[in-house]
């Protein structure tokens, strides 16, 4: 006999995870499936040499909310950062750098740019600060609101009239701009200039002069680590270590999760959903089922488009979720040596990136097809402040390297062992003689994202992060709100409102929406 | 003789003509008989909107014969495993209900359950369908074939259409030989060899009276128009009709025009402009039970709340005609408008097709005016003419749905 649950949640990526734990946190029986060994989707922790730790693809926290961490009571479950606010150390192609901590700079920057440095970080804050309310807050429709969405929409307005006048009135003027055109206006030194444009451009399929660009920049500025706004924290034990913290505390409140369970089907009958199969054949019936899956993946793969209507499928097919971000994870014999840097330098965060014109020239290749020979990484150590992440003495770096398009030309397959070895000539220009320190590395290029870690198209948001797939239209126009229109059926993950990185928002949105609409099943006494 | 000024060539299905409009198979017929030029566009073609008499046309229609080149139809060829579940998803009628042979009007939704376009299925063979409708459909289609294992192909050049229709048409067409013919019943499809091509007959039309579609390829059309001039000789020929005396047969049949009595969902740029099945009068082509297609959703949630518009056939008084007229209740209160509005020859009523805001014309029917503006020698003579909502057609001859049809 199987047992029949309140809520199936597909995917134990963090999202799924934090929207597990919510419906298990107000009684609901639950059930997570992931397809995986392992929990935890783009937020995991890989071994890729015995004794090498590694952050597998996400490795910064930056917007873990605040409300999640303490409802679900992430810190007693384990949540720790190894580092809670780590500078940023800018290195230029000519060998210039920029040393970068909240409001503080130094290096290769023009006076007047230190001075200004402060002022624009507060505006941004502040502007992102203002938009904040909207992370956990369900979208609210467009048309046929009722009283709560209305209050909704005018909380929305109101966060952006609440910011007075002035602000506002920049907010509106800066909000559609991109990200090149912004940075030009406020510093003339180009890697204070690039370290603004690689925060926004980093995930994206987007370049510094790609419109939209200052939003993915407040995106990313919107978070907190403890009581700092934007700052950048690396957890102890990796991004694992983030959504083992979260799965413990979704077991605590009585959620079960099983690995190796990958769903082939959702199943509908009688237009709603009432369980799901699983790749071997077996059902598991349930009074709803929340996807963690990609938009895309959910729809037209486990639900099917002929169960939908035909305008709704075809708008979730068009959505933009083609990966242009690649990640490079290496074991090192010792720490590297980069150029100019010191031992603090190498404990933070460092960003290969000389200017936005650069980096814009970068993004161009990917539009064609092929990658970019030097491109914007940006760089951790974690085993230099994190003993657990590598053997004594040795090391493991971890890079988010930007402009390595899904749709390669010559297919990844192919190309992917060139591909590393343009990398590492690239790192050594940075870091001499870091090519004889590697023991073991993993390249992951977004066709490996897309097989190995369930993102289709390998896209970090699961769906490009922009201005038209944004809010109200995340994923898309009327289906913002995690229910999707066929009965019973929900998403929880990054193509949902608000968007990705780890911040577990869609996944504790989703959980309100499920509660608000599904009820429990009735049990037999 | 300078080549830019020799005479146009009206032979080829696909020639344009100088205002860069596609011609039809007949083009080479009906050009010279249009003799003002009086061509309207549909759909990337020129088609006749008259032929200087639009009484005798309309007349024709009625009394004896008429033609009426349907070639610009849009055509859609739906084959495949998954050509009736492709299907059975796109229109609001249970497709499963239409055998082989027989054709069906429907009418298609957004997911809001807003009419996209109305039109004509035929079911040609097993898996085997065409699809026959005023406006472009290839983005709708090709959306919704999305994973079904179907094909979706567009025929519209490939066949040409001819509308035959008035009380002899079945006289005109026995003429050519169809064997069978009169055991043809309305909405049935038949075809018969014809002069090196395959004609297939159709008992359809827009007219509301006997009639029938005939398709052909493009090299057998012009043919079939000689055939049918000769076969109307001594029984009161065949009348060469266009648009204007066809919309005119078409109010009266109560059958509705896009762009007209309803915007197309997919082209309506304002919000709310749109109307459902229900709020046409349709209602009776939606299939709620039949499973998941387009629009079911919101159409559900449309029966338990109540739809907002309701399309009604309405007799005015008087005989201006009150085409765009704004219609109200109590001579006051605005509900409305006239979508569609003639003077009826044949029902020699002054008669319509409102759009009007429920509860109007569904539960409340009584004390509805138009107000009409009418120019007469330069003076605008405003009317309050009262309207009382009919049952449609205006007109429904006994022949139309006669098997056998009674020969002339
Ligand atoms: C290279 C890279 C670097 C990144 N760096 C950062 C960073 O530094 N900081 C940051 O905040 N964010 C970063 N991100 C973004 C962040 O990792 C993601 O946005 C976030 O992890 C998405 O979480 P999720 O829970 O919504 O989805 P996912 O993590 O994608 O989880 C989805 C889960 O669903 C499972 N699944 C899918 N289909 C099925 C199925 N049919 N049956 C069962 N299970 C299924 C998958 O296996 C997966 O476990 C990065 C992303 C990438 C790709």
């Amino acid at each position: 006999m199987s047992t029949r649950y309140d809520h199936i949640v597909i995917g134990a990526g963090h999202n799924g995870l934090v929207c597990a734990a919510y419906l298990a946190r107000a009684g609901r029986s639950v059930l997570v499936l992931e397809a995986a060994e392992e929990v935890g989707g783009a937020a995991r922790t890989a071994e890729i040499a015995p004794g090498f730790r590694v952050s597998a693809c996400a490795h910064l926290l930056y917007g873990l909310h605040p409300r999640v961490i303490r409802e679900l009571s992430l810190r007693r479950h384990g949540l720790d950062y190894a580092s809670a606010s780590l500078q940023t150390a800018v290195m230029g192609a000519d060998g210039s750098v920029l040393r970068l901590k909240t409001d503080h700079a130094a290096g290769a920057i023009d006076a007047a740019d230190i001075v200004a440095l402060p002022g624009f970080r507060r505006r941004l804050l502040k502007m992102a600060r203002h938009l904040r309310p909207m992370l956990l807050m369900q979208p609210p429709r467009l048309a046929g609101r009722d009283l709560k969405q209305n209050i909704d929409l005018a909380r929305l307005g109101f966060a952006i009239r609440s910011m007075g006048q002035a602000d506002m009135r920049d907010f509106l003027r800066i909000a559609t701009m991109n990200v090149f055109d912004l940075v030009q206006d406020n510093f003339a030194s180009p890697l204070i200039q690039a370290a603004f444009a690689a925060d926004a451009v980093l995930g994206t399929n987007l370049g510094p002069r790609s419109p939209g660009t200052v939003l993915t920049l407040l995106y990313r500025l919107i978070g907190e680590v403890g009581p700092v706004q934007g700052a950048v924290a690396l957890p102890r034990g990796g991004m694992g270590a983030v959504t083992q913290a979260i799965a413990a505390s979704a077991r605590d409140f009585g959620a079960t999760i099983r690995m190796g369970a990958a769903v082939g089907r959702i199943r509908v009958e009688g237009e709603r959903v009432v369980g799901v199969e699983l790749a071997d054949g077996e059902f598991i019936a349930a009074g709803s089922v929340v996807s963690n899956a990609s938009p895309q993946r959910t729809l037209l793969d486990l639900v099917g488009p002929r169960h939908l209507d035909a305008g709704f499928q075809r708008d979730i097919g068009k959505i933009r979720a083609k990966g242009n971000t690649a990640k490079l994870n290496l074991a090192l014999s010792g720490l590297p040596a980069f150029r100019g840097l010191d031992a603090a330098d190498l404990a933070g965060r460092i960003v290969l990136a000389g200017s936005p014109s650069a980096i814009e020239a970068q993004f161009d290749p990917s539009k064609y097809g092929e990658w970019s020979p030097e491109p914007l990484m940006e760089i951790t150590i974690p085993s230099a402040t994190d003993a657990t992440a590598a053997p004594s003495g040795q090391h493991v770096l971890s890079a988010v390297v930007q402009y390595a398009p899904y749709r390669l030309k010559e297919g990844w397959d192919a190309a992917r062992a060139r591909y590393l070895e343009v990398l590492l000539d690239h790192l050594e220009r940075f870091a001499p003689g870091i090519r004889q320190q590697v023991v073991a590395q993993q390249l992951l290029t977004p066709l490996d994202l897309e097989r190995d870690y369930g993102m289709p198209g390998g896209h970090w948001h699961h769906g490009e992060l922009a201005i038209d797939q944004l809010l109200m239209l995340r994923p898309v126009n009327g289906a913002a709100r995690y229910a999707m229109p066929i009965a019973g059926l929900f998403l929880c993950g990054a193509g949902a409102h608000p968007g990705g990185g780890v911040t577990g928002a869609p996944g504790h949105n989703a959980a309100q929406a499920v509660l608000a609409e599904a009820k429990p099943l009735e049990r037999a006494a | 003789m300078n080549p830019d000024l020799a005479p146009a060539q009206h032979d080829s299905a696909r020639a344009t003509t100088r205002i860069g409009l596609k011609e039809t198979p007949f083009a080479p017929r009906l050009r010279p008989l249009n003799q003002f030029e009086a061509l309207e566009y549909w759909q990337g073609y020129w088609s006749p909107a008259h032929f200087g008499n639009m009484e005798r046309e309309y007349f024709a229609i009625r009394n004896t014969a008429s033609v009426f080149d349907i070639s610009p139809m849009n055509k859609y060829r739906i084959t495949g495993p998954d050509a009736d579940a492709f299907l059975q998803r796109l229109v609001t009628r249970d497709v499963t209900k239409i055998s082989v042979g027989r054709v069906a009007y429907t009418v298609w939704c957004d997911d809001a359950g807003q009419v996209i376009d109305d039109g004509t299925l035929f079911h040609l063979g097993e898996q085997d369908w065409r699809l026959c409708c005023q406006e472009h459909q290839t983005f709708w289609l090709e959306a919704s074939a999305r994973g079904f294992d179907v094909s979706v192909r567009e025929e519209t050049e490939e066949v040409a259409g001819l509308s035959l229709q008035g009380p002899t048409s079945f006289s005109v067409l026995s003429r050519l030989g169809l064997g069978g013919l009169e055991t043809l019943k309305p909405f049935g499809i038949r075809r018969w060899p014809f002069r090196g091509h395959e004609l297939m007959v159709s008992r359809t039309g827009f007219t509301g009276d006997l009639g029938y579609e005939l398709w052909i390829a493009p090299g057998g059309a012009l043919d079939l128009w000689d055939a049918l001039m000769e076969a109307g000789q001594g029984i009161g020929g065949v009348e060469p009709t266009g648009s204007h005396a066809l919309n005119m047969a078409r109010i009266e049949a109560g059958f509705l025009g896009a762009q007209l009595d309803f915007i197309p969902a997919d082209k309506a740029i304002r919000a709310g402009r749109t109307r459902s099945p229900y709020e046409l009068n349709l209602g009776w082509l939606v299939d709620l039970a039949k499973g998941q297609f387009t629009g079911r959703k919101a159409l559900v949630e449309e029966k338990a709340r109540g739809s907002r518009y309701c399309l009604v056939a309405v007799d005015i008084e008087g005989k201006e005609p009150a085409e765009g007229s704004l219609v109200y209740h109590k001579q006051k209160t605005e509900v409305g408008h006239i979508t569609s509005g003639i003077w009826s020859p044949t029902a020699k009523r002054n008669i319509g097709l409102a759009s009007l805001k429920r509860p109007f014309g569904d539960t409340k029917t009584e004390d509805l005016w138009v107000e009409i503006y009418a120019l007469h020698e330069l003076r605008w003579e405003k009317v309050m003419a009262r309207v009382r909502v009919v049952k449609a057609p205006f007109f429904e001859p006994a022949r139309r749905r006669a098997t056998p049809p009674l020969p002339f």
